[in-house]
């Protein structure tokens, strides 16, 4: 059939090239909300974890270790297809959003407890002692100190989910992924493999390849602001001895 | 004389502006306070020392409920310090100064210095900045309001955090060895504010290995070795003529003349 170089296979890709911006699109939706849900999941999980208190941070832990430790794959056709068999069917846009949603919210958990434990001791204490509560002190002390160190692998994890949303294949979705499989398989449009995968890596790329750059940007830039203000203690110190 | 830094509302004679009551404190087995009874009086002066691991850090910290007690209660302005009202309690009574200052790297000095007045006590930012600028120019740094705290030496930062705890305009504030972090050539700049805090009619509770400060602006000194008090008395009794053994040891061990 119709190999990389067949002008044919590649015409036909163009033809349909509103079905791949349709799973692009689906993709984007997905990926999206999946975050915004694993947002909420893991700035609440996070705190919980870091609360210092032991039942909250052991429905944490339970939850991150239980997520963390079972195939996404296995998650979404928990999801999928037992609850509908059990007379739940959530369709697959919910699932979609849901299964990432809960599946990246365990990593941005943990993403968002190291950020807070990154935040020395004393600048709790300091804000209590001044009369913060729980909420103020996480809000203008904690958080904005945390904010720096969780970021860049916080943009790692839209990356992953963005890319995870190919996972909805096994659900029968209708991702990038999926859209691409059913036309490589489809009756009319089948076997332009080659030029058919290759636009839907490419799609994938061009979304990814600027978010993770600009997560090393940022964790290069990080690293040279912890050095200056490093080499300013160390030059503060070498004046007074 | 000069304008005093505080205006207390309401005086209340006689009663303890902090109080502990058989105070017991526990770090996993480590029974670092032993019923610890102490009354400090509105406008007092009390300088704790003691060995280290003594327990006289816990005993302030156990003042504003860093570290709440195992057992026993603790009184501030007459009202009992409790898991539950601790926040409110802490807001409206007492402030803190760190060994290690703990500034808020993230915020200018001016901004350390007016966020708890705005967003605690809902002063306006007018207000707040007018406060905090009339404590600069106590600590003597007003130059340096919008700067960030890690460009400044060690002893600055520490004259900002008092700044900072002034700025709560609170009856009490406890100091945590305030001086123990820094280098000895800027210690004194510290001590200098805080001395001239002395005179106001602000609650001060001191920890401190500063012999010195202790003799000039302490109405009271206690002794602490092992989570008790052992020997209290005015500093003249006390330097002049100390009863426990330990506490010649101690003091033979820290002033050498």
């Amino acid at each position: 059939m119709a190999g990389l170089f067949s002008a044919n296979a590649w015409n036909k890709v163009w033809i349909y090239r509103g079905t791949f911006l349709m799973g692009l699109k689906n993709t984007v939706i997905s990926a999206g909300f999946g975050l915004l849900l694993s947002l909420c999941i893991g700035m609440i999980l996070g705190l919980f974890a870091t609360s210092g208190k032991k039942p909250l941070a052991a429905i944490a832990r339970a939850y991150v270790e239980l997520i963390q430790n079972t195939p996404l794959l296995l998650q979404m056709c928990f999801l999928y297809y037992a609850l509908a068999f059990s007379g739940h069917s959530l369709g697959i846009l919910v699932t979609g959003v849901l299964s990432l949603g809960i599946y990246h919210g365990a990593y941005v958990a943990e993403v968002v407890r190291a950020g807070i434990e990154a935040v020395p001791k004393g600048q709790f204490e300091a804000a209590f002692s001044q009369g913060f509560g729980y909420l103020g002190r996480m809000t203008y002390i904690i958080l904005p100190q945390s904010i720096k160190v969780i970021l860049p692998p916080m943009v790692n994890q839209v990356v992953n989910i963005f890319k995870n949303t190919s996972c909805l294949y096994i659900v029968g979705g209708a991702d990038l992924i999926s859209i691409t499989y059913s036309f490589v398989t489809g009756e009319n449009t089948g076997g332009a493999y080659a030029p058919a995968y290759l636009v839907s890596g490419l799609l994938f790329f061009i979304v990814c390849c600027p978010l993770s750059s600009l997560a090393s940007m940022w964790e290069i830039s990080l690293k040279k602001r912890e050095d200056r203000s490093g080499r300013m203690d160390r030059k503060r110190s070498e004046r007074v001895a | 004389m000069e304008a005093p830094l505080f205006c207390i509302s309401r005086e209340k004679e006689g009663t303890a502006m902090i109080k502990l009551e058989n105070v017991n404190k526990y770090f996993g087995d480590l029974h670092v306070l032993r019923d610890v009874n102490l009354e400090v009086k509105e406008g007092e002066k009390l300088v704790i020392i003691g060995p280290s691991g003594s327990g006289k850090s816990t005993t302030v910290r156990c003042m504003n409920f860093l570290e709440e007690p195992n057992s026993g209660h603790v009184y501030i302005d007459g009202e009992e310090l409790t898991h539950r009202n601790k926040t409110q309690l802490v807001r409206r009574t007492t402030s803190m100064v760190f060994q290690q200052f703990n500034l808020y790297p993230h915020m200018t000095v001016l901004k350390n210095l007016v966020l708890a007045p705005m967003k605690l006590h809902h002063k306006s930012r007018e207000e707040a900045e007018e406060l905090a600028y009339h404590y600069l120019d106590v600590v003597g740094l007003r130059e340096k309001a919008h700067v960030y705290p890690t460009t400044l030496s060690g002893g600055q930062q520490q004259r900002i955090a008092i700044a900072r705890a002034l700025c709560m305009q609170s009856k009490i504030i406890l100091f945590d060895e305030p001086t123990s972090a820094l280098d000895p050539e800027t210690i004194q700049e510290v001590l200098d504010v805080m001395i001239k805090l002395a005179k106001e009619n602000i609650t001060m509770v001191v920890v401190t290995h500063e012999m010195g400060f202790a003799r000039q602006v302490a109405d009271r000194v206690i002794f602490m070795a092992d989570g008790q008090i052992l020997e209290e008395g005015t500093p003249d009794q006390f330097f002049e003529n100390p009863q426990n053994e330990r506490l010649k040891t101690f003091l033979g061990k820290i002033i050498r003349k």
